[in-house]
């Protein structure tokens, strides 16, 4: 698919001008996409707007509230702070790619439900990714290094509370590795 | 917020990145790991005409024991710097801050030579890298050159860069000694209101502040009243002495000269004699 950003999309300096567009191939949850976008289309977008994939949230769009996390190459990034042109050649997981084929929810997914780490749902995707994200690199985490590890991603119903039990439980029950 | 139409060049080398470099002049930035450059974009506080990508270069992430001496390559992220056992018994006071930069998102993008080019006097790694003492190795077109981290940053967000260089490398000395580094946020990702980092070692002491100037700035007043044998108590309450802290929402000038006395304290105390 070729994309462009569409005017009316984009306000002040240098709206009106358009990129030359490059050719990005990207590994998302298991499916080799090749696309054409513009340098300035950030990974976000693409997962969206060409990918389809629309699980993954735009939050705060300045790099603080984590909603869009997902895993690039297996690690936790804010794809709203990455150009899709630098995720060519890689390969992401988002929220959509968690769960077996069959529906079977991954462990976190799993451990979220269980224990209702959700309010209105909205940081929820972003949240996900990033607790598979830190029990990769901590598979036993105390309930201060889950707070901590889980800094970066912001919950404005402010339901952390459940949220850290789930990652807690979802460690207990040694989490399916992903990404890698 | 979707940042200003550029073209992307993507090069593999450090030469090529020179070249690029020689070439566009102003209109070129570099991109590393994206977690200044892109947010300043989207913001269009920067719309560079040409994003020059240094990330794939081959050779520039490592982190190398030379006896006295760490070297880092410019492209190591900060989740990299933060658990390398090198730097953990070395100079564990970088490996520590760099597990305080962001967030586990921002650390596993984030590079230590894109930080230190950034030049921002909010960031944690500029003041670190001051109080050691470190050099930062740059690459022109004729050749490398090594520059002190204190003659490093120039101005807000400017550093000795010359336009046509490129940051390899960033070397800082073996600091096994007392250490640390205090950070002082209202929020747990939040850039420091006002940070200290601080190193003391056969009593000598290194102290620099984060966010207290237009340019990560060492203690000066602080570091000489301890070499001539003050007190801890009597050299922190120097911490802000020549200084011009800025004003935000989140602190005023004198709030930001009180956080340095308390944190300087903080600091030494920690890192002991």
């Amino acid at each position: 698919m070729r994309y462009w950003i569409e005017a009316g999309q984009v306000t002040g300096r240098g709206a009106s001008e358009k990129g030359v567009p490059m050719r990005v191939q990207v590994r998302v949850n298991g499916v080799e996409h090749e696309d054409e976008v513009e340098p300035r289309v950030l990974l976000v977008h693409y997962l969206r707007e060409v990918v389809g994939l629309t699980g993954t949230n735009v939050g705060c769009d300045t790099s603080s509230c984590g909603a869009c996390t997902v895993l690039l190459d297996g690690e936790s990034v804010k794809s709203c702070t990455l150009l899709a042109a630098q995720a060519d050649g890689h390969e992401v997981t988002t929220i959509e790619g968690l769960a077996s084929p069959d529906g079977t929810l991954h462990p976190m997914q799993a451990a979220f439900r269980e224990h209702h780490g959700l309010q209105c749902g909205y940081c929820t995707p972003g949240m996900v990714m990033a607790a598979v994200s830190l029990l990769a690199e901590h598979p036993s985490p105390t309930e201060a290094e889950v707070r901590e590890g889980l800094e970066g991603n912001l919950c404005r119903c402010t339901g952390y509370h459940n949220i850290v039990k789930a990652v807690l439980a979802a460690a207990e029950a040694a989490p399916a590795p992903v990404g890698r | 917020m979707i940042p200003a139409a550029f073209e992307y060049r993507r090069v593999h080398t450090v030469e090529d990145a020179v070249a690029q470099l020689g070439e566009l002049g102003d209109d070129a930035k570099l991109l590393a790991g994206g977690h200044s450059l892109l947010p300043l974009m989207r913001l269009r506080l920067a719309t560079p005409a040409v994003v020059v990508d240094i990330g794939r270069v081959e050779g520039l992430s490592y982190v190398r024991d030379e006896g006295d001496q760490v070297a880092i390559g410019a492209l190591t992220r900060h989740r990299d710097v933060e658990i390398s056992p090198v730097l953990r018994e070395m100079v564990p006071l970088l490996a520590h801050a760099a597990s305080q930069v962001g967030d586990p998102q921002v650390r596993h993008r984030g590079t230590i030579g894109g930080s230190l080019a950034h030049g921002d006097p909010a960031s944690d790694l500029p003041a670190v890298v001051l109080a050691l003492g470190g050099t930062l190795v740059a690459q022109g077109p004729g050749g490398r050159r090594e520059i002190p981290a204190g003659e490093f940053f120039t101005g807000f967000l400017e550093t000795a860069l010359e336009p046509g260089e490129v940051l390899v490398e960033v070397r800082v000395p073996a600091s096994p000694g007392g250490w640390s580094f205090q950070k002082f946020n209202r929020r747990a990702q939040d850039w420091a209101i006002v940070g200290v980092a601080a190193v003391r070692r056969n009593g000598s002491s290194g102290v620099a502040l984060v966010n207290m100037g237009s340019t990560p700035v060492r203690a000066r007043a602080t570091e000489e009243a301890l070499a001539s044998g003050a007190s801890v108590a009597d050299a922190a309450a120097l911490a802000a002495e020549g200084l011009d802290p800025p004003a935000d929402l989140n602190a005023s000038p004198e709030f930001r000269a009180h956080l340095a006395r308390v944190l300087v304290r903080r600091a030494l105390e920690e890192a002991g004699g």
